[in-house]
Parts: structure tokens; sequence; C-alpha cells
């Protein structure tokens, strides 16, 4: 077969023998990410910051600037408009049709239906053939709740994901899994505030799978490790990690090609509505996949593990 | 040489054609549709098949998706402006032994009285523990049973200090809250909407979802009045708000003046919860109006105050504003009638409905708002659909490419899986919505994880000279740490999004457990199968994986 030769390398590759510029690289961009998000902050959407969005289309060209004057001189705070790319592009089977525009509008304030009916009316006075297609609005209390519950899932999250590993592994396991973890979020939060995009509730979600995802790659790493420790009892650490990494080389290559393969599918197929978060999925599996070679082991490396395997330790967990 | 029992076929042959068979709804959905909703009708689809559809979530049909928050504290504070005027009233009988009477703090859910002469507190205290089993505090009709003990009184010198007991909030809060989901029920019913779904939500919270709403404009003009309707009498008229009220009155504008300001007495002659019925019609100009009938005990006491006050005005008060105020020309003693108003056809009907439906106990804040077009609903499921056809074909073509025979048999777990997920959703009546789709598409992609995992390692034992049969053997076996491993961390985000998450994203983290337990299912059971046929069948002498 075409792709089967691909991975049958027998030659091991030299995984750590650029770790440590690796793990400046890692530290630099985790550094960066959060000056990042402390200088820009992040685009958020409306269910963190509160607001009122309208999602139009209009057959005609909306013309920004003239409905930006419109709205701002109206008192209902900040207005942001932006136009989105048409998801229909290409389809031909929805209502909307590719000459459609659609835009994104965003006003700051929410106070009920009153913002709804005021903006409703200004934009039909500009733009006669208007329709809208998704309207939200969240109050300041509902949003304020949703970034704490966000941040709350995600902790919550990488908690869970330490002791479940604790007591699969050892503590020096969890903690370098955990680390990676951190590494894919920060990172990732480094990339949606240099970017811009629209951080809403589906990122947090999309964060919470990459760190499913991440750490999926990182325990089948570990498993390995962990397995050739038993096996190899006195070849070093190093030379047990990068021959472990190299055995599960090609299932890591392929579980990751599989899924970005879907991914791209949603990204360039499944709709605006989703883009944000297909990006975040698809950015999140290659720094996920990147993390749990060369965060995870090597964090492993530094902390250094018991050999001992065989001796059986309350707290080592069972083997399946 | 592999064991094939029975029973293992059995089993999955089961669960395969059962999902099959619970799936094959949502394939026909547009014919099944068609069927649940004309039931009369011949349709195409056949009656032994199941025909319960996946539900599509309101990003997917479009809709109106509304939180609001009922304000349980307002109820509880004019419980006690209530009860003040009772006490009070009672207290001041008794002067000569308490002194001065003053409430100190009106703000709060509780009533603090001041007295003037402390030495007599007991026997204040006595006064107004009668009202501790008063049934005028809580017979407003949301309260089902006549309580005891309702209050907690304390007292500090020469002040009295009266607050619910902790157990008689909650009951209150709970009643209110109750009854809030009773009204908001019969008011979005009455707009004759299909399916809507209105549920509680935390401990003051109510979730309503209409899907198929294209503007939320009609909903929040229902749900954003309490619609509390009395009939008051009226003190005196004056142009402008240098009216004083004393305690049993109360001051309150005009819907039809600016500058008009009415005197009434705070108790009403009869209120809207005696309405039994509530229509639109017309007033004798042909103007728009609502008709109402009272239920006998209130058409007898509107009859009584009709027939002595001939000649002055009476105000019909919604929503603490005068809508009208028409002057008693006759005796109205049938117990019917109608109010009038600057009112334009809508707007009658609309209050008739408010009307109908009663009262809310409490005011009500929309906290979040969600409106969905159904154009953007139909076109996020066709772009779903696609993106779902396409990635699965990219991700069976590779797997196609890179394993073969094995790729192919992989392949087919897939596409039980994804019917699995289907058939799963169907079954537990779980809503599918768009990021639930991103949640399939991504299970399409994750899920031949198991099974690279396990061709990975027989491809190892090959090369490490074992026999086949013993290569498939190890393989499994050694790759099942991992796959259970590799699960469970997905499967624990999976379900920290279903506990933290709300709506759509609540979706995502359905159709993604779904897939983790399908997944593993699949590669474990229904691969392997495939695998052991074709070694029992073809008896391989090499094996290409």
């Amino acid at each position: 077969m075409l792709l089967r030769g691909l991975f049958n390398q027998s030659k091991e590759i030299q995984f750590f023998s650029f770790s440590n510029l690796l793990s400046y690289i890692s530290l630099g961009a985790i550094f960066v990410s959060i000056i990042l998000f402390f200088i820009l902050g992040l685009n958020y959407g409306i269910d963190f910051r509160g607001g009122t969005m309208f999602m139009v289309s209009s057959s005609e060209k909306i013309k920004v600037s003239d409905v930006r004057n419109t709205l701002s001189s109206s008192n209902l705070g900040d207005v942001s408009i932006s136009q989105a790319t048409n998801p229909l592009e290409t389809l031909s089977a929805g209502t909307l049709t590719s000459t459609d525009n659609i835009f994104i509008i965003k006003v700051e304030k929410t106070e009920g239906q009153n913002i709804e009916i005021k903006v409703k009316a200004l934009l039909l006075n500009k733009v006669p053939d208007i329709k809208f297609l998704q309207i939200e609005s969240v109050g300041s209390k509902v949003s304020s709740e949703l970034v704490r519950n966000g941040m709350l899932a995600v902790l919550f999250a990488v908690t869970s994901v330490l002791v479940y590993i604790w007591l699969r592994f050892e503590w020096q396991f969890a903690l370098g899994a955990v680390v990676a973890l951190i590494h894919d979020v920060i990172l990732t939060i480094g990339v949606f505030s240099i970017l811009r995009y629209e951080f809403n509730l589906s990122i947090v979600a999309a964060l919470l799978t990459i760190i499913g995802y991440s750490l999926n790659d990182t325990v089948v790493v570990f498993d390995r490790v962990r397995e050739n420790l038993r096996n190899f009892k006195s070849v070093p650490l190093l030379k047990v990690l990068n021959m472990s990494i190299n055995n599960t080389l090609s299932r890591t290559i392929m579980t990751s090609v599989t899924t970005l393969l879907a991914l791209f599918a949603l990204y360039f197929l499944g709709g605006d509505v989703i883009r944000g978060f297909t990006f975040a999925m698809i950015w999140g599996v290659l720094v996920g996949t990147y993390s749990s070679i060369f965060v995870a082991a090597k964090i492993l490396l530094i902390l250094d593990v018991k050999r001992n395997w065989d001796e059986k330790d309350s707290k080592a967990g069972t083997q399946f | 040489m592999p064991q094939l029992s029975f029973f293992r076929i059995f089993i999955i042959a089961i669960v395969c054609f059962s999902s099959l068979l619970f799936a094959s709804p949502n394939f026909f959905y547009s014919t099944v549709d068609k069927k649940l909703n004309n039931p009369k009708e011949t349709s195409s689809w056949p009656d032994f098949l199941p025909s319960t559809l996946v539900k599509l979530g309101l990003d997917l049909r479009g809709g109106v998706y509304m939180l609001l928050e009922v304000k349980t504290d307002d109820v509880i504070r004019e419980k006690f402006d209530f009860l003040w005027t009772d006490v009070r009233s009672s207290l001041v009988k008794k002067r000569k032994e308490l002194g001065s009477i003053r409430r100190i703090d009106t703000s709060g859910d509780q009533l603090k009285i001041e007295i003037g002469k402390s030495e007599n507190i007991d026997f204040a205290i006595k006064e107004i523990d009668k009202f501790n089993s008063s049934t005028e505090l809580f017979s407003s009709r949301w309260s089902g049973s006549v309580q005891k003990d309702i209050l907690d009184i304390s007292s500090m010198e020469n002040i009295i200090t009266i607050t619910f007991s902790d157990e008689q909030k909650r009951t209150l809060e709970k009643q209110v809250i109750e009854q809030s989901l009773e009204i908001i029920r019969r008011r979005v019913d009455d707009t004759g909407t299909r399916e809507p779904t209105i549920q509680r939500q935390g401990r003051k919270r109510v979730l309503v979802q209409v899907p198929g709403l294209g503007s939320s404009e009609e909903l929040i003009a229902l749900l954003g009045k309490t619609a509390k309707l009395t009939f008051n009498e009226v003190v005196s008229i004056d142009s402008s708000s240098n009216l004083t009220a004393k305690l049993d009155e109360i001051i309150v504008g005009s819907e039809q003046n600016k500058d008009l300001f009415y005197l009434l007495k705070k108790r009403p002659v009869v209120s809207g919860e005696n309405l039994t019925n509530a229509n639109p019609s017309f007033d004798e100009n042909g103007l728009p109006a609502v008709s109402f009938n009272f239920n006998p005990s209130a058409a007898l006491k509107f009859g009584n105050y009709t027939k002595d006050n001939i000649g002055s005005p009476f105000a019909i008060v919604l929503d603490d504003v005068v809508i009208s105020a028409p002057t008693i020309r006759s005796h109205i003693p049938g117990g019917s009638g109608i109010i009038t108003g600057n009112f334009s056809v809508e707007e009658s009907n609309r209050l008739a409905i408010l009307l109908r439906s009663g009262a809310l106990p409490a005011e009500i804040e929309v906290l979040e708002l969600r409106t969905i077009g159904p154009e953007l609903g139909r076109d996020s499921i066709n772009a779903g659909k696609l993106a779902a056809l396409v990635g699965g074909l990219l991700v069976l073509t590779f797997m196609w490419l890179s394993y073969g025979l094995f790729g192919l048999f992989a392949n087919v777990a897939l596409a039980l899986n994804i019917i699995l997920v289907m058939a799963l959703l169907s079954i537990l009546g779980a809503t599918l919505t768009l990021p639930g789709i991103a949640g399939i598409v991504l299970t399409i992609g994750m899920a031949v994880d198991a099974n690279v995992l396990v061709f990975e390692r027989i491809k190892e034992e090959i090369k490490k000279n074992s026999t086949i049969y013993n290569s498939i053997k190890i393989g499994y076996e050694k790759a099942l740490s991992s796959i259970i491993d590799a699960n469970v961390t997905t499967m624990i985000a999976a379900i920290i999004l279903f506990f933290f998450g709300s709506g759509p994203i609540k979706g995502f983290s359905v159709t993604l457990g779904l897939g983790i337990i399908t997944s593993v299912f699949t590669a474990l059971l229904i691969t392997r199968l495939f695998i052991d046929l074709y070694m029992l069948f073809y008896k391989p002498k090499v094996l290409r994986v």
C-alpha cells in the first residue's frame, strides 16, 4: 500500500538531541503568550463580556462605516462590526446564497428587549433587505458566571487528570502530563490573543477537548515508557524515553493525521459558527502532539523516575 | 487459532442490528418528521420501524433561547410591607402601653419595629405573635396550606426584628418559582408555538426554549410583564405629583397622560386573581378592549362596590400604572366588564393572554437571550453534514491506504461507530447541536485511535517474528492498557464539559462522551471479530498490517 512503508523506518530518531533548544523555545512561547495575554487581552465574545450580538445578512454590500456611524451615535456603548466569511460559499442548498454578505454587529449594552428593537429599527432603516440570522444577548450577571464556570472547568479538568495519572502511574508522570497540558492551554490562549479570534464559550469547550486529546497522546507515550522501564532496567532513562517515543511514533502520527483530516473538513466546510472552535482544535492537536513528546517526556527526564516497577507499590496503580 | 464463541457473535450482532434499527429514522429525517407531524396521512415510512428522531438543538432548527431570573426577593419584601400595615394597625390600638411605633428598616428581607416604651416590649411581641399563623400573609394563591410559625420574632431593647425562618423562605421561593413556571408555560403555550421547553434551572432561574420562533419580540412582550391587575378605589386625581399618600394609600401614574397622577386605596377592591376569563373584544366605540369575567365571590364584591359608588371614578391598574379610570355609571351586578385603554388590536390580544394566564408572582429579568433564525440553522445542518461526510471519507481513505485490509476492518467499525452514536442519541433523547456535530466529526478522527494502537502493536509483534495468531493476541493485550488510559482521560474532559457547559456545549460533550464509549466498543469487539473471522476462514500465512 501507498503509505504503508511510510512509518516503517527502522532507524531511531534522536528526539532529545535538540530537546534543550526546544525547551527554551517552549518556555519562550509560554512567556510571550502570557505577555500577549496581559497586553492585548483576548477578544472576548459576548458570552464573557456581556452585550448583544447581531448576525445579519444582506444581498447588498453593507457600508460598514455607515452602519457604525448610525449605531455609534445612538448611545449603545461600544459598537463593533465585522464581515464574516459566508459559511455557504461552497454550498447551494440553504436559503442563504453565496451572494449574501454576512455581518456580525456587536453592541455593548444588553438591557433586554429595548436594545434589540432599537438596533433592528436602525439597521432596517439603513439596509432595507437585511435579514437577522442570529441575535444573542447576554447580561453581565450571566457573563461573569460563564467566565467563572469556564475557568473552573479548565482547572477542574487539569486537577482530575493530575489525580488520575498519579494513581495510574507515578507523580513524576502526572506532573509531566500536567505541565504539558498547561503548556498547551497557555499557547492556545496566546494564539487567540495574537490572532484576535473571538474567545467564547465554544473555545473553552475546545480547550477542554484539547486537554483530553493532548493527554491521550501523552498517556500513550507514558504507557510505553512504563513498559520499557520494566523491560530494560539497566538502560539509561534518556534512552528508554527515546525508545518509547519512537515505538509510539507511528501511532502518534496516524492518530494526529486522522483527527486533523476530520478537523480540516470541519474548518473549511462546517460553517462560520464553529470555525473558531475548529481552529482552536487544530492548533490544539498540533501543540498537543508536540508537547506530549517534547514537554511531557522532557519533564520526566528532568524529574527522573523510579525504576523498580516490579516491586508492588500501593501508589503505582494497577496494570491492566 | 482464535476462539469464536457463539455468545460473542450473538451479542455483537444484537448491538449492531438494534443500533442500525434505532439510527435508521435519522437517515430519512424529513420523511419520518412528516409522519410524526401528520400521523393520519399515509407515509412511506413503515410503522414497524422505530420513528424516534434525534432532537435537534435550537442552533440547528432555529428558535429562541431565554434564561430568566425570577426576582423572589421582591416577593419577600412585599410580604413584609404587607405585614407592616397589619402589624401597625394592630399595635396602634395599644399605643397607650407601647408609646410611639416606627418601622426603622424598610430595605431588606426583614421587618424592624421600634417602640417607645421598651418595658412593654413583651406585650408588643405577644401582639405580633398573633400574626404568626396568619392566613393573610400566605393566603395568596401560590400557597397551598396555611403554615404555622412562619415568623422568627426577636427583640433587643426596644427594637423588634421579624424575619422569615430559612425554611419558610425556601418554601416561599419554591412556591414563587413553581407558580412562575406554570404561568410562563401558559403564556408561551398561548402563542401557539410547537414544543416549547420550559424548565427550572438552579435556584431561581427558568430556561425557556421555543424552537421555530423567528423573533423574540413577542415572547419578551408576554414574559416581561408581571400583569398584576387590580381594581382600586380612587381617592383623588391631581395633575401633578403633589399628592400625599397616607399609609393605606398609594400614588400611581397614568398610562394615558404623563402629568396625571392618581391617589388610590392600597387594598384593591378586586384583583386579577379573581378573573375566570379574559378575551379581546371591542368597546362601544369600536376600539380594541379586553372583556373579562370574575368568579362569583369577586363578582359579588365588585357588584356591591359599584352599587355604593355610582358617580365616582374607579381605577384599573396594571403593573402599577393606571390604564384607565372610568366613572361608575351604574351598578354592575353580573361580574363581567371590559377594560378600555389606548390599545391596538395586538395589545388587546396580548393583554387578554396575560390576564388569562394570571399575574406572575414576581418580576422576571431576562439574563440571556439567543435568537437563531431558521435559515442559519438549516445551513448549519447542511454544513455539518457535508463536513462529516468529507471528514469521514478522508479518514476512511487514509486508514485504508495505511493499513490495507485491516484498515478496511477499522473502517467498517468506524461506520458502525457513527451509527451507534446516532442510535444512542435517539434512544437517550439527547439533543444534537452544531458543536454536537463537531463532536461526531472529532469522534470520526479520534475513534480510529484505538484501532491504530492495536494495529501498531500487532506490527511490532510481527517484527519480533511471533506467529500470526500470537501477534494479534499480544497486540490486543498490550494495547489495552494504553487504550483504557487514553480514553478515560478524554472521558474526564467530556464529563467536566457536561457539568460545566450550557446549551450547545453540553451537546458537544454528549456526542464526544458517547463517541468514546462506542469507539472503544467497536475497536475492541467489532474489529477484533473481523480479524478473527479473517484468520479462521482465510488462514493467512503472512500478515500485512
